[in-house]
């Protein structure tokens, strides 16, 4: 593309490319052309969107329909559930778990004859009938898209797309039209807050940063999503890159900074690719670089990358990383915005907050802050995982209730089970109860119930998995993830996954119970940053609602959903048991008894717990418990 | 110094690496990824090599290696097995497939078998939740994997 010397040169290009968004928005009365739209991201990916992709392409041409079809990738649906998924305009038409040899189907029966493909189409639980088209389905109905306005729309390896939906529109209006001091208002009065998971204001830490006097300042994009069952920012990334790379280099104007980095994990190769590339087109147009647009100010972005340490999520750790060293935090103050990275004043702020920055200058404070509850404006972006129906990606306006969020958009828990919890915060966070679906979601209201808002992975979990579990699995974590640098994390979190692992097995007292809650209590108090400060909070806040299910497991030595091993029993009940003998003949350990048609009994002593007696019985009559 | 055992071919490839780029304490942890992409591993004699073209001493070389999960000081063997332990695998019993690769290749994770031929290893996330659990074999991809699709997977890489 090329260079945009102005405002009007770059609005002259929006609206040259405007109606490349036209049949997608379906403002559009030209039906005979057709554009179909699959997900790249890395969830479809994996499920071979891209060979679908050359298939369609092939069939395209194949069917001489290359001047009235066309097929290209785009971002997240979000509904990764049920991908790979395809989209065709202007109908709206939304095919789930497309497979490569669907494409030819697809344009013979969809594109050629107008009909649409039955059996691709997604079949609503609720209504027990195909959906015809997206804006039907219940996943998308509450939801709000700001962040991941352009997922699902443009095609992000393209910046003429980006700039047809008013890309770079909000940095061309920063810096030509307002000064720093405005931008940073605008964002104060959006009440726009941290969606790494801190929650601090956004135009506070600008404003802050703006105001330290200093030859050099930073920019930081904090994209090392470490949060196990989190893929936000890797979406936003892969989907909308050019978002994030305005939003930084707006930040840049706001605060005197010249210089960006975005700190990336290593494990995200597509992100990395398409940001790479995002950053090479946005340098040719002169959206990134020297004098952009002839405003007199440059700003350009370098890519750094992690290398599997979750402690480098935390931002001073992150400093140190990007330095070239080991990622050990330090303690604040002071604070990146005052002394960050070589000492310089430094701006971190998270992808999925980056994302949003573009709208707001675009559309205005108010505009923004009518959105969400009363202390948390806007939207945020959740990555719905475990026992759920569609599991995704989601963005609602703050406020919602996590009851809207499982049932109406997730579509309730899988296989009819019963909900136990909702984690939230990852291995920071806790866990929400049945009883809390109602609590309206934002940063205070998780906080006050023990959980947090975290980066935004929400991990459902039913009653088949064991609450003491799911907490001795978030204690590996960190004791794995721990740096070592204070005691109290690195010593108090091995102790307490130790006491848990003895609960697990069955060894432990209630006397245990009360040194975990005491120690957890310490660490939380004692720990020098925040891994290690919300490290024991799934500990706490499980022992706080399943105090029950932890009481089963040190004083009845049972675990009540059957998954810690050591504590089953296997039973067979006499009034089901034929007598077939195949129980006894798997055991490993020859510990069943009992003669052909005749009942057989497990002698408890011997048994090793192995479940192979369960998986061999024919008529289901041996039970674990 | 102890004596380079490894492909110069290699040390020259890494050479030129270093010395296209600007070469400073920052530049560790790129160097060392690249390092780690070129010979698979990090040795003691790469990890000296490094610190003396950059002007590091070996022992923050060393901190830094130790300190990321993703460099490896062994090498691994010709078909990596990352089993994906997140949250969201974990909950939909990613530890029964571990467990099933250890039974069938008999070692343990983070181990490599005598031939050369598999390593095992678990990983936090790939970020493909919708899939859990997940399977990678090196950039191969594997969703919704069961304990039954282990060997079938296993039995894809022979050579």
């Amino acid at each position: 593309m090329d260079r945009i010397e102005n405002l009007d040169c770059l609005l002259n290009k929006q609206k040259e490319l405007e109606h490349t968004m036209d049949i997608r928005k379906a403002n559009h009365d030209n039906t005979e052309y057709r554009e179909i739209l699959i997900c790249g991201g890395t969830g479809c990916v994996s499920s071979q969107s891209l060979k679908l992709l050359e298939n369609l392409n092939q069939e395209i041409k194949n069917h001489g329909l290359e001047n009235s079809a066309r097929a290209s990738i785009t971002g997240c649906f979000g509904f990764c559930e049920k991908g790979p998924i395809v989209k065709v305009f202007p109908e709206d038409v939304f095919y789930v778990g497309v497979k490569p040899e669907d494409a030819s189907n697809i344009v013979s029966t969809h594109l050629v004859q107008g009909r649409r493909v039955e059996r691709l189409l997604y079949e609503e639980p609720t209504l027990k009938k195909k959906v015809h088209t997206q804006h039907e389905m219940e996943f998308y109905k509450k939801q709000e898209r700001i962040a991941l306005r352009n997922c699902g729309l443009i095609n992000p390896e393209l910046i003429e797309e980006y700039i047809a939906n008013r890309g770079y529109e909000a940095l061309g209006r920063c810096l030509l039209e307002m000064s720093p001091k405005d931008v940073i208002h605008i964002i104060k009065t959006a009440g726009l807050r941290g969606r790494g998971g801190g929650g601090f204001p956004t135009g506070l830490k600008w404003e802050y940063a703006s105001k330290q006097k200093s030859d050099v300042k930073y920019v930081v994009c904090n994209a090392d999503e470490g949060d196990p069952g989190a893929f936000m920012d890797r979406s936003i990334l892969e989907g909308d890159p050019h978002s994030v790379i305005e939003a930084m280099t707006i930040n840049g104007y706001a605060i005197g900074a010249n210089k960006g980095f975005v700190y990336i994990r290593a494990e995200y190769p597509l992100a990395i690719k398409r940001l790479k590339n995002a950053l090479k087109q946005a340098r040719q147009a002169g959206l990134l670089g020297r004098d952009i647009m002839n405003s007199g100010f440059d700003f350009d972005i370098d890519i750094k990358y992690g290398a599997g340490a979750f402690v480098c999520g935390e931002e001073t750790a992150l400093i140190h990383s990007i330095e070239g060293g080991r990622g050990e935090p330090t303690t604040k103050p002071p604070f990146p915005a005052e002394s960050g990275l070589w000492g310089k004043p430094t701006s971190v702020n998270n992808v999925e907050t980056f994302a949003n920055v573009p709208a707001i200058i675009i559309n205005g404070a108010a505009w923004y802050n009518k959105l969400g509850s009363h202390t948390s404006k806007g939207t945020k972006v959740f990555a719905l995982a475990g026992k759920i129906n569609n599991v995704g990606l989601v963005e609602v306006p703050m406020g919602i209730t996590l009851r809207e969020i499982i049932y109406d958009i997730g579509g309730g828990i899988k296989d009819g089970k019963k909900l136990k919890a909702v984690q939230t915060g990852g291995p920071s966070g806790g866990c929400i109860t049945a009883d809390q679906l109602d609590v309206e979601i934002d940063y205070e209201s998780l906080y006050s119930i023990g959980s947090m808002m975290g980066s935004g992975g929400m991990i459902v979990i039913d009653e088949d998995n064991c609450i003491v579990d799911i907490a001795k699995f978030y204690l590996e974590f960190t004791v794995e993830e721990s740096c070592g640098k204070c005691t109290p994390c690195r010593v108090g979190n091995k102790r307490l996954y130790e006491m848990l692992t003895k609960i697990t097995e069955g060894k432990g007292t209630e006397e245990d119970l009360e040194t975990m809650r005491n120690l957890a209590e310490t660490i939380k108090l004692t720990s020098l940053c925040g891994l290690g400060q919300t490290a024991p909070n799934p500990v706490l806040s499980t022992m706080k609602y399943f105090y029950d299910e932890y009481l089963a497991h040190v004083r009845d030595k049972k675990c009540p959903a059957g998954v810690c091993q050591a504590l089953l029993q296997y039973h067979i009940s006499a009034d089901k048991c034929i007598g077939c003998t195949k129980c006894a003949r798997v055991c490993p350990v020859s510990c069943i008894s009992g003669k052909v048609k005749e009942v057989h009994v497990i002698d408890q002593e011997l048994c090793i717990k192995c479940g192979a007696c369960f998986e061999a019985c024919p008529v289901n009559a041996i039970s674990k418990g | 110094m102890k004596t380079r055992t490894l492909s110069q071919d290699l040390y020259k490839q890494l050479e030129e690496y270093i010395d296209s780029i600007e070469a400073n304490d920052a530049a560790l942890i790129e160097v060392l990824h690249e390092a780690q992409h070129l010979f698979g591993y990090l040795p003691m004699e790469v990890q000296l090599f490094i610190g003396e073209k950059l002007n590091i001493p070996a022992s923050k070389v060393f901190g830094v290696v130790s300190f990321y999960s993703y460099f490896t000081t062994e090498p691994k063997g010709k078909y990596v097995i990352n089993i994906c332990t997140g949250t969201a695998c974990f909950v939909r019993n990613a530890n029964a497939i571990v467990k099933e690769f250890e039974n069938t290749l008999n070692i343990k994770t983070g181990e490599t078998t005598g031939n050369g031929m598999y390593t095992i290893d678990c990983l936090r996330c790939v970020g493909a939740c919708g899939l859990a659990p997940v399977v990678m074999v090196n950039d191969d991809v594997y969703g919704k994997v069961t304990v039954d699709d282990v060997q079938k997977i296993i039995a894809k890489y022979t050579e």
